[in-house]
């Protein structure tokens, strides 16, 4: 029997890592919200590697933090160990990463959502999506026979859907960590239309760090000098302890290979699409048989307990050969399982079933986040959790949704290929596939979406005031330094030039034009006195800014001609099949697609230059048409999209000055909070 | 949509008395200024809208390429509604060639087909009853520069230019997989090893280049000679391939008393078609001059189409011509076959035989039998190895070569970049333009390419 048990504006189902992003979001903004837990001591489970950030990872990270995020700041708490990584490859890849404290991690989450005010966090397996009759959505039904009613409904599932843990030729449903499975909540998804497909992953064995000889194995420690996620965070936790690095070996190898009968990679047990970048020792030792040693990094899980993560043994052979092949490796002769490695399958809804803001197409009110999207990894669950929150908040206000650009930031390029693309493997962030990387640096991150946060009312003043403060030291600095010469005679410059190793002057020039130089820094110009101390935040601006400025110009110019397409919006109800001249493959996929603007129709594969040419000129044929008849009943989106494309021309515009970024000073709606 | 500036050549291929350029966009003056000097020192910037302005093209070292007229139309009065300047040269597509590499060299972009149309319409300067044929130009268009590109010529070009795009991606799949996966054991490429691969790059892309720059066929076409007795029907032979009077045809034996050379694209292969003066043994002086002449233009040419007389049949000068002759620069043409009477129908098969073991086409100039399977004897010639040039590699379209010409400077770039050991992330940016240039050639995108190459190559994950 099935009873009322209250209202929300929004509903979040799923308490990983999207879901609590989605809830928050949606409180902070002002919402009713309620989010729904299979298990309450699981909130923000690090199910696989206790790890966040890495190239365009950490990127996410500080793009969640700089729109008024929780991740950056959960993970500043709770670190293990930081360090930054690929410094020597150009500001743009410099990428943040940290070891958390597993345990520490989810309490410091799920005391957040708890205070949160606005929101309810309850335990419940939700079974049913609840729509009326025009796929409205009216809220959903739990196990237990609960019936939450809400307009907005973000589903946050992960793997829970469906899933199918396999160790061997032992499966049996359910979640990661010996989870219970949602698999009721799939056939709703099913009667509502929508297309479902299965991928797989895995997770490494979890060992006794007492059974381990740590001191046969290399130590890695974290930097000695911390940089941080959130923009906010000013000091770190005075830990930044090591992890240990081993290698498997011909015997492991050898173990492995005389039990590939029993993987269920290979005896065709596991079905589902794996990722390539994240496979199992099997399938490496299988595909790069030339390698004689694989990497095995030993990671602690946290403070209070013993267990340690083994990163890159992932495996789904049966129990006991788990055991046997890790005992072949250096450090780990005596080595004892606590948690035996799986794979896990689970179902996934086929992305392109999504519009740009993540709400489901064809079921009003229905956003999606995270895995169930066909995505993996922590960072990008909470980068869309944190989108899919402010949309739905949007869109219950009649407001233009927030949509992110590939060239605005890394979430944007996740959304985007996921709607547009699709992915036939579980998708994962990776600076290359972002085309202007140069600009979606993690340094910058504040600078580009600050004020965006700002504006969606999910910035506190407090994060606000201190963006505010780092861009007007910018820019006051880099104003002093175009007007400020070094001449030849100048003692200190002089003093300088000689210390840098770098030629001596032979005219006056700026100081801007000085710090072009490789050699030289803004801290040294602030050494010898030709400029004022800034934070050093602030002095890696300017640094990056001078040195790299005409690759950064040359992106810029780049982008601009990029926004060009990504404004011209294409009607929702365009019939495509009426367009004779677009080829049939064309009219195919964008019909499914239903591309918001000629930019992203034109990333569709299938879509050829000729066909964009088409599309152009169909707009400007329909916009004339439009004119010509005077007609008033443009559809909703239509008015939208112009409105839209008024407001980017004027975004495209600010732009040019994105080092600046372009800041708000409206600050309306603001109901953020700490 | 119009940001960038383009031009092309307006006018048909083949001869004509002025050749068109057209250009395009808001730095169409800009662009032409700096390789059109006017007589008077007018700056086209400066000069009114609806003018002509006479002066020079000038090349890059200052060299005279051609006298020109230039009409400026400034927007909006212009047929695409953008600033628009047309060149008017004298004809001939080397010339127009010539000044049209000056141009893109310069800024401007090659327009794509049916661009300018396209942009007339979207700057409302043609209405909508046009916008359906536009469309239908665009997809045709295509479809015939696809069909091109599956030709044997584009088709070694192709794949020697995507021989460089996998050899610059594989570059790049290192740089990216260390710059995404740092902590992942693999294999990385030191300073000397990229050098290497580039070098490696560089020379091949300048080896394809060669071929336009140093070509003979692409600058001067296929040297393909009439040759024959006179008055066999070599003038009326070219007046028919290029449909139009310009050698003089008498029935005056001998009224060619010099080589006229004319220009023609058959299917894309540039041919040089030289009317050559008859090759009898004479004793007028200016014919004398003429003869001689014939006889260089013989030795230099690639292609020999050997003219025969069917009424007349073959005499022993052709057979002594044949005979000192190689074989395979030689297609032999009997023409007049429309006026043949039929009592003297033996001399076909009489002439057959006699010619066994040569390349025979029959054919009438006037009636403009055969032409079309002389044409595509030339294209088979050309592709099939038969002629002695095809061994060189062909770059025959404009915008391949600078899509080359960016492409290595990107290389360069990159490069320069290695040795004095900038990050990553900058030699990366410049290898993707690289391979950004080369795929505007062979019609590849990037897309998910890196990333493909990464996960083959390397062995990486968690």
């Amino acid at each position: 029997m099935s009873y009322d048990a209250g209202s929300y504006d929004c509903i979040v189902v799923g308490t990983g890592h999207a879901g609590c992003e989605a809830a928050l979001a949606s409180a902070r903004m002002g919402c009713q919200t309620l989010i729904l837990t299979l298990n309450m001591d699981n909130i923000a489970l690090m199910a696989c590697n206790p790890s966040i950030g890495g190239p365009a990872k950490g990127h996410l990270v500080r793009e969640i933090d700089a729109l008024g995020g929780e991740m950056g700041i959960n993970v500043d708490a709770t670190y293990l160990q930081i360090r930054m990584l690929n410094t020597g490859k150009g500001p743009a890849v410099y990428a943040l990463r940290a070891q958390a404290d597993k345990k520490a991690y989810q309490e410091h989450m799920t005391l957040t959502l708890q205070k949160q005010e606005n929101l309810d966090v309850k335990q419940a397996l939700v079974e049913k999506i609840l729509v009326d009759e025009e796929r409205n959505i009216k809220g959903i039904e739990t196990e237990m026979g609960a019936i939450y009613s809400a307009p907005l409904v973000i589903l946050c599932t992960g793997t829970y859907l469906n899933g199918e843990v396999i160790v061997g030729d032992i499966s049996y449903p359910g979640g990661p960590n010996g989870q219970r499975a949602a698999v009721n909540l799939v056939e709703s998804l099913k009667k509502l239309g929508l297309e479902i497909g299965r991928f797989k992953t895995g997770t490494p064995a979890r060992v006794n760090k007492n059974t381990l000889d740590l001191e046969q194995m290399s130590t890695q420690w974290g930097d000695p000098e911390e940089t941080f996620f959130s923009f906010l965070t000013e000091k770190g936790r005075g830990i930044n302890g090591p992890v240990y690095l081993t290698y498997t070996n011909e015997g492991t190898h050898q173990v492995i290979r005389d039990n590939l009968h029993r993987a269920p990679m290979y005896t065709g047990k596991i079905t589902g699409a794996g990722p390539r970048y994240c496979p199992s020792i099997e399938s490496k030792i299988v595909m790069f048989a030339d390698k004689d040693k694989h990497q095995v990094f030993v990671e602690p899980e946290g403070l209070n307990t013993l267990e340690m993560y083994l990163q890159g043994a992932s495996s789904s052979l049966p129990e006991e050969v788990q055991l046997s092949f890790l005992r072949t490796i250096k450090g780990m002769e005596n080595v004892e399982m606590m948690r035996t490695g799986y794979a896990i399958e689970y179902d996934y809804l086929i992305p392109t079933q999504l519009k740009p803001t993540l709400e489901v197409k064809s079921v009003n009110g229905l956003f999606c986040a995270g895995q169930i999207n066909g995505t993996s990894g922590y960072e990008e669950a909470a980068a869309q959790g944190l989108m899919a929150g402010i949309n739905a908040v949007l869109k219950l206000r009649k407001k233009e949704p927030f949509i992110l650009k590939r060239s605005e930031a890394y979430i944007g390029v996740l959304i985007d290929d996921l709607v547009t693309k699709g992915t036939n493997e579980p998708y994962r962030m990776m600076t290359s596939r972002a085309e202007y990387r140069l600009l979606l640096r993690q340094d910058n991150a504040d600078l580009r979406l600050t004020p965006k946060g700002w504006e969606n009312g999910l910035v506190t003043p407090e994060r606000h005031t201190k963006f505010l403060r780092k861009k007007e030291a910018l820019g006051a600095a880099l104003l002093y330094l175009q007007k400020t010469m070094a001449t030849a005679g100048m003692e200190n410059v002089v003093k300088l030039m000689e210390k840098k190793g770098s030629a001596a002057l032979r005219h006056g020039i700026t100081l801007y034009d000085l710090l072009k130089r490789q050699e030289i820094n803004y801290q040294d110009l602030v050494e010898y006195g030709l400029a004022e101390e800034v934070d050093s935040d602030v002095c890696k601006q300017i640094d990056i800014h001078i040195k790299y400025e005409g690759y950064i110009a040359k992106q810029m110019a780049q982008v601009e001609r990029f926004n060009k397409l990504e404004n011209k919006f294409l009607p929702r109800e365009i019939d495509y099949q009426a367009i004779h001249n677009l080829s049939a493959e064309a009219v195919q996929k964008l019909s499914e697609i239903r591309p918001v603007s000629i930019g992203q129709a034109s990333r569709i594969s299938g879509v050829s230059p000729a066909d964009v040419s088409v599309l152009l000129i169909y707009l400007e044929k329909r916009r004339r048409g439009a004119k010509a008849t005077n007609d008033h009943k443009a559809t909703n989106d239509h008015k939208v999209a112009n409105a839209r494309e008024a407001s980017n021309t004027h975004e495209a515009e600010a732009e040019r000055d994105n080092i600046l970024g372009n800041s708000s000073q409206s600050g309306k709606n603001h109901v953020g909070k700490e | 949509m119009s940001e960038d500036t383009i031009a092309a050549i307006s006018t048909a291929y083949g001869p004509a008395g002025i050749g068109i350029i057209r250009i395009s966009g808001p730095s169409a003056a800009e662009i032409v200024d700096k390789v059109f000097q006017s007589k008077k020192g007018i700056k086209l910037k400066e000069q009114e809208t609806y003018r002509i302005t006479y002066g020079y093209i000038r090349d890059k070292d200052g060299g005279l390429v051609d006298e020109a007229l230039a009409l400026t139309m400034w927007k909006p009065h212009s047929f695409t509604g953008e600033d628009v300047i047309e060149l008017q040269c004298h004809g001939g597509m080397v010339v127009l060639k010539k000044l049209l590499n000056l141009l893109l060299a310069e800024g401007a972009r090659l327009a794509d087909p049916g661009e300018f149309s396209k942009r007339a319409f979207l700057n409302g300067r043609l209405d909508l009853s046009q916008a359906e044929a536009i469309m239908d130009l665009i997809n045709a268009k295509t479809e015939t520069a696809a069909s091109a590109a599956a030709n044997n010529l584009q088709g070694l070009l192709t794949l020697d230019i995507k021989q460089c795009r996998q050899l610059i991606l594989e570059i790049i799949a290192y740089l990216e997989a260390d710059i995404d996966f740092p902590e992942e054991d693999f294999e990385r490429l030191n300073q000397s090893e990229i050098l290497q691969r580039l070098e490696k790059i560089v020379r091949k892309i300048e080896k394809i280049l060669q071929t336009f720059k140093g070509g003979r066929i692409m600058r001067e076409g296929l040297k393909t000679a009439l040759v024959g007795q006179p008055n066999v029907g070599k003038s009326s032979l070219l007046n028919t391939i290029l449909k139009t009077k310009r050698a003089i045809v008498t029935e005056v034996p001998g009224t060619t008393r010099d080589t006229i050379e004319e220009y023609y694209n058959l299917g894309g292969i540039p041919l040089v078609l030289i009317d050559t003066a008859g090759i009898r043994v004479t004793e007028d002086a200016v014919e004398k001059i003429g003869v001689e002449k014939t006889k260089d233009v013989i030795k230099e040419a690639d292609l020999l189409l050997y003219i025969l007389d069917l009424t007349v049949g073959l005499t022993a000068e052709d057979e002594a011509f044949l005979q000192e002759t190689p074989r395979d620069k030689v297609l032999i043409l009997v023409n007049k076959v429309d006026l043949l009477p039929s009592e003297k129908q033996g001399i076909t098969t009489q002439i057959q035989d006699k010619l066994a073991g040569n390349r025979v086409l029959f054919i009438s100039a006037t009636e403009q039998i055969g032409i079309t399977e002389l044409e595509e004897e030339i294209k088979k010639l050309f592709f099939s190895q038969g002629l002695e040039i095809k061994n060189e590699a062909f770059l025959t379209n404009i915008r391949h070569k600078r899509a080359l010409d960016l492409a290595l400077q990107a290389l360069e770039s990159a490069r320069q970049g290695v040795r004095q050991e900038i990050p990553a992330d900058f030699i990366s940016i410049d290898l993707k333009n690289a391979l950004d240039y080369l795929g505007e050639i062979t019609g590849e995108t990037l897309d998910e390419e890196i990333i493909n190459q990464i996960f083959s190559r390397f062995c990486l994950g968690k």
